[in-house]
C-alpha cells in the first residue's frame, strides 16, 4: 500500500512533466498535442545517442549513473525542445496561418506522431534498450517501502524543474507573456507580444520537460519505441484533471494520476493496467470536465 | 496475381465500409471518433465467439450460423456505441477524440486479456464464413467473397445515400455547420449525433465481422490504434463529407500501404522486418500530413449542396 503510494509519486512526477506541454499546447495553441508523448520517446532516445557516445559515466555515490548522463538528458532537452519548434514550423504552424479548425491540427498531430515514433522504430528497432547495466540496490526509506536512489534523484530533480518553471511564468516578462496567450491570443497581440517568440518558447519548454520524462522513464528502467505513446492518456488525464491552463494544475493532476494508477494496481489485474489512466479520464470528463482547478464557463 | 486482385478488392471494400461509418460521423456530423478500431474489434469479436466452432477450452465459439454472427454483431456494436456515447456524445471535439481513444484501447485489453471468451492472444480460429462448404479452393472462396461484397456494398452505400439525403441526414449537416441554429429550430443536437454515431459505430461492427468471416481467425493484435490512424487517413485523402471519397480514399491508402508492403518486403531483409513496417506507418503519416497541408478536401471532397428551390 505505502509502495504503491510512492510508485505512485514517481509516476506522478515523470506524468506532470508531460502534462505540462500538453496543457501549454491546450491553452496556448489551442489544441489536443496528440504528438506530444512522442517527445518523451524523442528526448529519451536522443539522450540515449549522447550516452552511447559518451557513456553513462561512472556511476556518482549510490546512483547508476554520473554527470555525464546528466548531460545529455540537458543536452536532449534542447535538441528536443528545437525538434518540437520545427514540427511547428514544419506543419502546425502552416495549418495556423491557414486558420484550420483546431480538430484538423489534432489530425496533423495524429500525422505527426506516427512519423516521430516510427522514425524511432527505424532507427533504433523496437528492442529495449539501456542507458546503463549498473545494477543499484533499492534503499529502504519508510518500514515496507523501497525506492532505487535513481528514483529518489529523479523526483528531485522532477520538482526542481516543475518549482523554476514556476518562478519563471510568475515573474518573467517571457513568463507573464505567455500566461497572457493562454488568456487571450488576441488581447496578447494587440499589447505588443510577439505572438510567434510565444509560440516558439512555449514549443521548446514543452519539448524540454517532455524531454526530461522521457530520460527519466528511460532510466526506471528502460527504454522502448512506446515509452511515450503509453503516456499519453496518463498525460492527457492529468492535463484535464488539472484544469487546462495553470501548471500547479498540470503538476498536482500528475500525480494525481499517477497515484491513481498505482493504488489501482492493488486491486486489478496488470493486464488491465493500460486502461486504468482512460478511466480515470472518462470519470473526469463526466464528473468535472474544467479539472479541480479550472472555473465553470 | 488475379488471386491476389480479388484478395485486395475484398479487403478494400470490408475497410471501404469502415470509412462510410466514420464518415458517417465525422463527414457528416462532425464527431471526432479516435476510436474506430474499437467498435470494428468488437463486430469482429461478437462474430467470432458467436460462429467459431467449438472447442471445451473458450466459453464462447457457438459455432452459430454466418449470418447470426453478422447481425449479431452489428447489435452488440450498435449497443455498445449507444452506451458509449450516452457517456461521451456530449464533450468537445478534441475530448470527444481523446475519451474514444481510450475506449479503443480498452476493447483491445479486454480482447488479449479475457481468455476465456477472445482466446487471449492466441485469438479464435476456424470462424464461421458465409457457404464456405460450397468451394473447394479458397480462390474460389474469395471471389465469392468479392461477390458479396459488391452485393453488401451496393446497398450500403445506396442506403447511406438515401438516409442522408432525407430529413434527418439534413439536420445532421445542419448540426455540424451550426448548432446554435438547429438548436433553435428544435433539432436536439445531442439526440441527432448519438444516432449519426449509433449507425456509423455499426457500420464499423458491420466491417469488423466482414472481416474476420473473410481471414477465418481474429487476433487483438489485428485491433491495435494504426487501424484507427488508417482509416482516418482513407477518410481525409479520399475527402470527407464524400461517400465516394472515403471510398476512393480507402482504395488509395490500402494500395499504398500493400503496395509499400510488398516493396518493403523485396528490399528489406527479414531480420530488420519491424524498420520495414515502420517505413509503411511512416508512409501513411506523412501522407495525412500532406492531404493536410496541400489539398484539406482531400481527393474529391465534399460537393456544395444548393437547395432545389433556389430558382423558384
Amino acid at each position: 500500500m505505502i509502495q504503491a503510494l510512492a510508485d505512485g509519486i514517481l509516476t506522478g512526477a515523470i506524468i506532470a512533466l508531460g502534462a505540462i506541454g500538453v496543457t501549454f499546447t491546450l491553452e496556448i495553441m489551442r489544441f489536443a498535442n496528440f504528438a506530444h508523448s512522442e517527445l518523451l520517446t524523442w528526448g529519451a532516445y536522443i539522450a540515449l545517442v549522447i550516452v552511447t557516445f559518451a557513456g553513462p559515466g561512472t556511476p556518482t555515490g549510490p546512483l547508476s549513473f554520473g554527470w555525464q548522463l546528466l548531460a545529455a538528458a540537458l543536452i536532449a532537452a534542447v535538441l528536443t525542445g528545437l525538434a518540437a519548434w520545427a514540427v511547428d514550423t514544419l506543419v502546425f504552424r502552416r495549418l495556423r496561418h491557414r486558420g484550420a479548425l483546431p480538430l484538423t491540427m489534432v489530425f496533423a498531430a495524429f500525422g505527426a506522431a506516427l512519423v516521430m515514433r516510427h522514425l524511432i522504430v527505424l532507427v533504433f528497432g523496437h528492442e529495449s534498450r539501456y542507458y546503463t547495466r549498473e545494477l543499484q540496490i533499492a534503499v529502504e526509506l519508510l518500514p515496507g517501502v523501497r525506492m532505487l536512489p535513481d528514483q529518489i534523484f529523479i523526483l528531485g530533480l522532477a520538482l526542481t524543474a516543475m518549482i523554476a518553471l514556476h518562478a519563471f511564468l510568475a515573474w518573467s516578462r517571457t513568463g507573464i507573456a505567455m500566461r497572457a496567450m493562454a488568456e487571450s491570443p488576441a488581447l496578447a497581440q494587440v499589447c505588443g507580444i510577439e505572438v510567434d517568440a510565444v509560440v516558439r518558447l512555449t514549443w521548446i519548454i514543452s519539448g524540454a520537460l517532455a524531454a526530461f520524462a522521457g530520460v527519466f522513464t528511460g532510466l526506471t528502467p528502460q527504454l522502448h519505441p512506446e515509452i511515450g505513446f503509453n503516456l499519453l492518456l496518463s498525460l492527457f488525464a492529468a492535463a484535464i484533471l488539472g484544469g487546462t491552463g495553470s501548471l500547479a494544475g498540470a503538476v498536482i493532476g500528475g500525480f494525481l494520476v499517477g497515484l491513481a494508477e498505482n493504488l489501482s494496481l492493488l486491486v486489478i489485474s496488470p493486464g488491465y493496467k493500460g486502461a486504468m489512466p482512460f478511466l480515470l479520464l472518462l470519470a473526469i470528463l463526466i464528473l468535472r470536465p474544467q479539472g479541480i482547478f479550472g472555473a465553470r464557463n | 496475381m488475379l488471386s491476389y486482385l480479388v484478395f485486395f478488392a475484398c479487403v478494400v471494400l470490408i475497410l471501404g465500409v469502415l470509412t462510410l461509418g466514420l464518415n458517417l460521423q465525422w463527414g457528416f456530423t462532425g464527431l471526432f471518433n479516435a476510436g474506430v478500431v474499437g467498435f470494428y474489434a468488437i463486430g469482429a469479436y461478437t462474430h467470432a465467439i458467436l460462429t467459431a466452432a467449438p472447442q471445451p477450452q473458450y466459453v464462447g465459439n457457438l459455432g452459430l450460423p454466418w449470418l447470426v454472427g453478422v447481425l449479431a454483431a452489428m447489435a452488440a456494436t450498435a449497443l455498445a456505441s449507444w452506451l458509449i456515447g450516452l457517456v461521451t456524445i456530449r464533450l468537445r471535439g478534441d475530448y470527444l477524440a481523446i475519451a474514444t481513444f481510450g475506449v479503443a484501447v480498452s476493447i483491445q485489453l479486454v480482447a488479449l486479456n479475457w481468455e476465456p471468451l477472445t482466446g487471449g492472444a492466441q485469438g479464435l480460429t476456424r470462424i464461421g464464413k458465409p457457404l464456405a462448404q460450397l468451394f473447394e479452393t479458397p480462390f474460389g472462396f474469395n471471389l465469392w467473397f468479392l461477390g458479396l461484397m459488391t452485393a453488401l456494398m451496393a446497398t450500403i452505400y445506396w442506403a447511406l445515400d438515401r438516409v442522408l439525403m432525407s430529413p434527418w441526414g439534413r439536420v445532421l449537416k445542419a448540426i455540424r455547420e451550426d448548432e446554435t441554429a438547429a438548436v433553435a429550430l428544435g433539432k436536439s443536437a445531442r439526440r441527432f449525433r448519438l444516432e449519426a454515431f449509433v449507425l456509423g459505430s455499426t457500420l464499423m461492427g458491420l466491417a469488423g465481422a466482414l472481416y474476420v468471416s473473410f481471414i477465418g481467425f481474429v487476433s487483438p493484435f489485428d485491433f491495435l490504434p494504426i487501424v484507427t490512424f488508417q482509416v482516418w487517413a482513407m477518410l481525409i485523402v479520399g475527402g470527407s463529407g464524400n461517400n465516394r471519397g472515403a471510398l476512393l480514399g480507402a482504395l488509395v491508402v490500402w494500395a499504398i500501404w500493400a503496395g509499400s508492403g510488398v516493396a518493403v518486403s523485396k528490399l528489406v531483409p527479414p531480420s530488420r522486418a519491424a524498420q520495414g513496417a515502420a517505413i509503411q506507418v511512416i508512409l501513411i503519416g506523412l501522407l495525412l500530413m500532406l492531404v493536410l497541408l496541400f489539398r484539406p478536401r482531400g481527393l474529391i471532397g465534399e460537393a456544395a449542396v444548393v437547395s432545389r428551390h433556389v430558382n423558384d
